[in-house]
């Protein structure tokens, strides 16, 4: 069978060095006509959610406020996820520009930046370039104005309401839905909020047009996405990979000849065992991901990595609803007791119901998506859970 | 002036005295003296006008927001999955025999405490450590007690 | 609310509410119960227990019924199996990191989590047990308020307690994670931080997380030393709270049941604490026109508002938040602290018994009260002037452990002396009570009339408006109160310190001028106080205020200065309000605390 692995060069590429001459064409076209094409490209939201980002600008534009605010997620905390990072080093520009084409699209004068603790390393170059960016944008006459603010560790302000309230310096503790950022977001006002791969796409988009987008991908899962590639892999790195392939024609690329296991979107993600790969697409028709790609090979106990995982879930749960704060321990808790024998084989199947009910009672995406990686762990690798 | 109210009032005048400016003014203090004290709270409290057990709870939610004494440089060795995998395990058995202190714990001159954290998206160029907000990809044993020894010297 | 009306089914029965009603209010309106824990009718919601999921046809996750507001067609489903299970596993999870030895709790019988646990048949150990592994504690440093980790589920109704209608915030949500908890600032005992002991977390705590401390053991030895004469008081809004731990419901009267009760506990002297709340009056109205008179006529600086002294959790907060207010501060003790004075003193030399053989008790529907029966200074007749504090609560335990069959009580009255009282006393109990008691009182004693308000009731200063205010003008003065002539007085109450911190606030920035304020620490005052019984919400408290106000409608005197055992007093061994001998008993001074 053919590998329909293509590699892309659309969000590092040279043609667009001059973002703010990007926005500034962005700025004669009517808003509408941006979002519509944005729609029209079929872009989803990169952060994993997969949200049509058109439509959210969409509704963002609709709500009647005077202030609205345009806020970047670059909280990347998912282990196995580190694009953003590379991204906002090579092309913060983009990023920028994304955010201002944005803010003139539903006139917000004010964007946020949330840059995760573990990336102040890059702070000061990046507020020279965003200080720097900010005056450009002055000079061109958008009234917009973006500011970096710094998380302090804790995975969970990457959920978009847990991430408004650490801007306003609260505990980062995801809120009730509805209401949704595009009605109620930071500071109470409508908001959008996107993952920074989503800001450069928007970007790109703008600048080559949606068609030159959807002529990559699949009917569900449009364009290219970055992955962020490691574990048993030779190589381990950053890629912008065309969606749409299977986790085999990934395999084949990137594995080390003995790949038993990848995990698809990080901690949260799934587990897909070997003979699940050929029928397993990367994408929103298969497995969606914010772009992490863990590779596991025959050494690896599958155990070790699921209680790394929850251990992961266990420390980084916010702690205010109960499926998550104490779901969380109990599946840990739970496979070890199994482990030790303490508890019956049997036991797990408790466990997974546990989990099933985490997926629909949790209050937010971290405590829903802990059910992922567990139940297709235990699932694929029962025996090695208990042995 | 303490150097508590000088972090403070640099931070409100460029953010202002609102609540938002709550985590700017933490960050401040902990780079500042590496650690919130119970009068570094009961200040922070007073400038915005909260209870302290607020400022506490908010605080302590962030693992890099500590309130408990820590040296000048803290390390933070990344204990998740892929950095698991390359060996997180010997760096840390490497830098407690180098620095003579277990995880959780300050060297007696208070010049480095010994910290693990989650993920910091190197998992491509594990194991990995933060010493401060400076990273460092792609440890060995070798290269994590010479970063170190570096600081030592500093 | 919108006017607009949104259709939608709730366990296939179609139902039109308006929008923004949330799923849980709209089946409430089709009588379907949706448990809830972290929900509570005085709080914002938080939606963090999950207990109250439903699911939502269509939808791939559950709701949370208190958070979600209806929409135009939705379905919902309260009971499905998806539902069930769920629920069933977040109880489970809930009873795995909660210490549940129900027999030794406190709470045991009265505990939503308990009942929740009945209902859904959990099984408790399908779980490993976390509460036992993990490093808790249990906070007994304060006089007040027991706060123990190990019962406690996390749903942040006293966090919202302690900040929403207080506004004093001394517990916060502290890490996250395993970790997270319920805390006070660096974890410090509860004795050492701005806690009030105002013990409205307890009245919410659904657990046994949150209790006060309990003093009933101490009461049964004393009770059963014969060398001791136990003496017992019994605040005004205890009588129309306690029936609610023995079986009435909410706004039943049971003065004259409660009396009998304590005497068959054996208290050698049953009394009531309305007695000195007429007293009061009398030093307070007196210390009002005082002060009013050094301001208008001796032009000499004074403190103005006066305010009430009669809530300890409020006096707390005052020295806490507001320590450049404290002079504007009542001297007067409370009416519990004034009682525990005149009872090692006046009452010991009436009734020939040497105080260091008196014990003193108090029933109070409140848990700062035994914070304030412990301070330092509230030793005037040289021993601790109120020994034991024990709540409405606390009292109904007793009469159930003596087995009394307490619907079935005839009444008493009470005993004689320090027995006696008025409506005004009882009205103490409510929002506004001290202050419309104030006023009766002091307008009469100004112009020779009673206050010009129908059947003496002052509805402006009554209701639950959390601050009210009122004017009342002056005319026709007597000769020797002529400066207040003219005078328009105006008094504001307010109600949950968050309110008295609004007020407070105002005042020290000056934006409003009043002459006397009555703030009281608890929500709808002491018949909403800390030591209430559980649970309470607006329709009970205001059944417990109707209650006040009929009690004090069927009192044949509701004036205090129409107490006879108040005139005695006077006569026999005070003297005149304000007097040398009541300064020593029966007025206090405050010390300013840390804010932070």
């Amino acid at each position: 069978m053919e590998n329909k692995l293509k590699k892309v060069d659309l969000i590092f590429c040279k043609t667009c060095q001059d973002d703010i001459e990007v926005v500034r064409k962005a700025l004669q076209r009517n808003p509408d006509e941006i979002i519509n094409e944005i729609i029209d490209s079929g872009l989803k939201g990169r952060g994993g959610a997969g949200f049509p980002t058109g439509l959210k600008w969409k509704f963002a534009r609709a709500q009647q406020s005077d202030i609205k605010y345009v806020v970047c997620n670059a909280d990347e905390g998912e282990p196995g996820t580190f694009k953003d990072r590379e991204i906002l080093d090579v092309v913060l520009t983009t990023v920028l520009a994304g955010m201002a084409i944005f803010a003139y699209c539903i006139g917000a004068k004010e964007g946020y930046i949330y840059l995760r603790a573990e990336y102040n390393f890059m702070l000061n170059k990046l507020n020279a370039t965003v200080e720097e960016f900010n005056k450009k944008l002055k000079d061109l006459g958008l009234s917009f104005e973006i500011q970096i603010r710094s998380g302090a560790g804790a995975y969970v302000c990457g959920e978009e309401s847990a991430l408004f309230e650490s801007i306003e310096g609260k505990r980062g503790e995801p809120r009730n839905k509805p209401p949704f950022p595009t009605v109620v977001g930071l500071f109470g006002k409508p908001t959008v909020i996107n993952n920074v791969e989503t800001f450069v796409y928007t970007a790109m988009i703008n600048h080559l047009g949606a068609a030159r987008f959807k002529e990559l991908g699949t009917q569900d899962s449009r364009g290219s996405k970055v992955f962020s590639i490691s574990g048993d892999t030779p190589k381990a790195g950053i890629y912008e990979l065309e969606l749409g392939m299977t986790v085999e024609d990934f395999v084949k690329e990137f594995g080390d000849g003995d790949t038993k296991a990848v995990q698809v979107g990080g901690a949260s993600g799934h587990c897909v065992p070997r003979k699940k790969f050929e029928n397993t697409i990367i994408g929103f028709e298969g497995i969606p991901t914010g772009g992490s790609m863990m590779l596991f090979n025959s050494s690896r106990s599958m155990y070790n990595v699921l209680k790394d995982y929850l251990e992961f879930f266990t420390e980084e749960s916010c702690g205010q609803c109960t499926p998550c704060r104490v779901g969380c321990q109990q599946l840990l808790k739970g496979i070890e007791a199994v482990k030790r024998g303490e508890r019956p084989a049997s036991y797990l199947e408790e466990l997974k119901k546990l989990a099933q009910s985490m997926r629909i009672a949790a209050k937010c995406g971290l405590g829903q998506s802990v059910a992922n990686p567990f139940i297709s762990i235990v699932d694929n690798f029962k025996e090695e859970i208990i042995y | 002036m303490t150097d508590v109210q000088a972090i403070l009032e640099k931070v409100t005048t460029k953010y202002g005295k609102q609540r938002s400016a709550l985590m700017p003014a933490l960050q401040a203090i902990v780079k500042e003296k590496n650690y919130l004290s119970d009068e570094d709270i009961v200040a922070v409290a007073k400038t915005f006008d909260l209870s302290t057990a607020e400022v506490y709870g908010t605080a302590t939610f962030y693992t890099f927001l500590d309130t408990v004494p820590r040296g000048k440089y803290v390390i933070r060795v990344c204990k998740t999955i892929s950095c698991h995998m390359s060996g997180k395990d010997e760096i840390i058995e490497a830098l407690q025999n180098t620095l003579k202190i277990k995880v959780g714990e300050t060297t007696v001159d208070k010049k480095f405490s010994l910290l693990t954290a989650n993920c910091m998206g190197w998992c491509h160029k594990g194991p990995v450590m933060l010493v401060n907000d400076d990273v460092y990809p792609e440890l060995t044993p070798q290269k994590a007690i010479e970063i170190i020894q570096s600081y030592q010297q500093k | 609310m919108s006017n607009y009306m949104v259709n939608l089914k709730i366990n296939n029965i179609p139902v039109s509410v308006p929008e923004g009603t949330t799923i849980l209010d709209a089946a409430k309106k089709l009588n379907f119960r949706i448990p809830t824990l972290c929900y509570h009718e005085d709080l914002s919601v938080a939606g963090n227990c999950r207990v109250c999921v439903v699911e939502q046809v269509g939808a791939r996750l559950l709701q949370a019924a208190c958070a979600v507001p209806v929409s135009e067609g939705m379905e919902i489903l309260t009971n499905s199996t998806k539902v069930r299970q769920a629920r069933k596993h977040i109880i489970e999870l809930l009873l795995s990191e909660h210490r549940a030895d129900c027999t030794e709790c406190y709470k045991n019988g009265n505990c939503e989590l308990q009942d929740l646990a009945h209902e859904y048949g959990v099984n408790q150990h399908l779980f490993i047990d976390l509460a036992r592994k993990r490093n808790y504690t249990i906070d007994r440093s304060s006089p007040s308020i027991i706060k123990d980790d190990s019962r406690c589920i996390r749903c942040q109704r006293c966090v919202r307690t302690c900040d929403e209608l207080q506004g004093v915030s001394a517990l916060a949500v502290a890490y996250k994670g395993d970790h997270q908890k319920i805390s006070t600032f660096f974890e410090h005992p509860m004795f050492e931080v701005v806690c009030t002991n105002c013990g409205q977390c307890i009245n919410r705590c659904p657990t046994g997380a949150l209790i006060e401390k309990t003093y009933i053991e101490e009461v049964w030895d004393a009770l059963n030393d014969p060398n001791k004469h136990v003496v017992v008081q019994t605040a005004p809004a205890v009588r129309i709270g306690l029936g609610e731990v023995l079986g009435y419901d909410p706004g039943e009267r049971v003065t004259g049941k409660m009396v009998t009760a304590l005497k068959l506990l054996g208290f050698d002297s049953v009394l009531d604490t309305d007695f000195t709340a007429d007293l009061t009056i009398m030093e307070e109205g007196t210390e009002l026109l005082t002060r009013l008179k050094k301001a208008l006529v001796d032009k000499e600086p004074v403190a103005l508002p006066m305010m009430t002294s009669c809530s300890p959790g409020w006096i707390k907060f005052q020295e806490h938040l507001f320590p450049n207010l404290l002079d504007n501060l009542s001297t007067c003790k409370s009416p519990q602290q004034m009682f525990g004075a005149l009872a090692k003193t006046y009452y010991a030399q009436k009734r020939g018994i040497d105080p260091k053989n008196i014990v003193s008790v108090s029933i109070m529907p409140c848990t700062a009260k035994k914070f304030e029966a412990n301070r330092p200074e509230m030793r005037a007749s040289g021993y601790q002037d109120v020994d034991y504090v024990l709540t409405t609560r606390e009292l109904g335990l007793m009469i159930k452990q003596a087995g009394i069959d307490f619907m079935k009580l005839p009444d008493s009255p009470y005993d004689s002396i320090m027995g006696e009282s008025t409506g005004a006393g009882v009205i103490f109990g409510a929002t506004g009570g001290v202050m419309e008691a104030a006023l009766r009182t002091a307008y009469e004693i100004v112009t020779g009339r009673e206050v010009p308000f129908r059947n003496l009731n002052i509805t402006p200063v009554r209701g639950f408006e959390g601050i009210r205010e009122a004017t009342v003008k002056i005319e026709g003065c007597l000769p020797e109160w002529s400066f207040l002539e003219g005078v328009e007085l105006k008094v504001a109450v307010a109600h949950g310190l968050a309110n008295a911190k609004k007020l407070m606030q105002a005042v020290s920035d000056g934006t409003v001028s009043y002459h006397f304020i009555e703030v009281m620490a608890c929500p709808g005052g002491c018949l909403g106080g800390g030591g209430q019984p559980i649970p309470t919400n607006l329709e009970i408290r205001s059944k417990r205020a109707e209650a006040i106000y009929a009690e004090d409608e069927s009192m044949p005197l509701r004036k205090s200065h129409e107490n006879p055992e108040v005139h005695m007093i006077y006569q026999e061994f005070l003297g005149k309000p304000l007097s040398h001998k009541s300064h020593d008993l029966l007025h206090t001074h405050y010390k300013a605390r840390k804010r932070y």
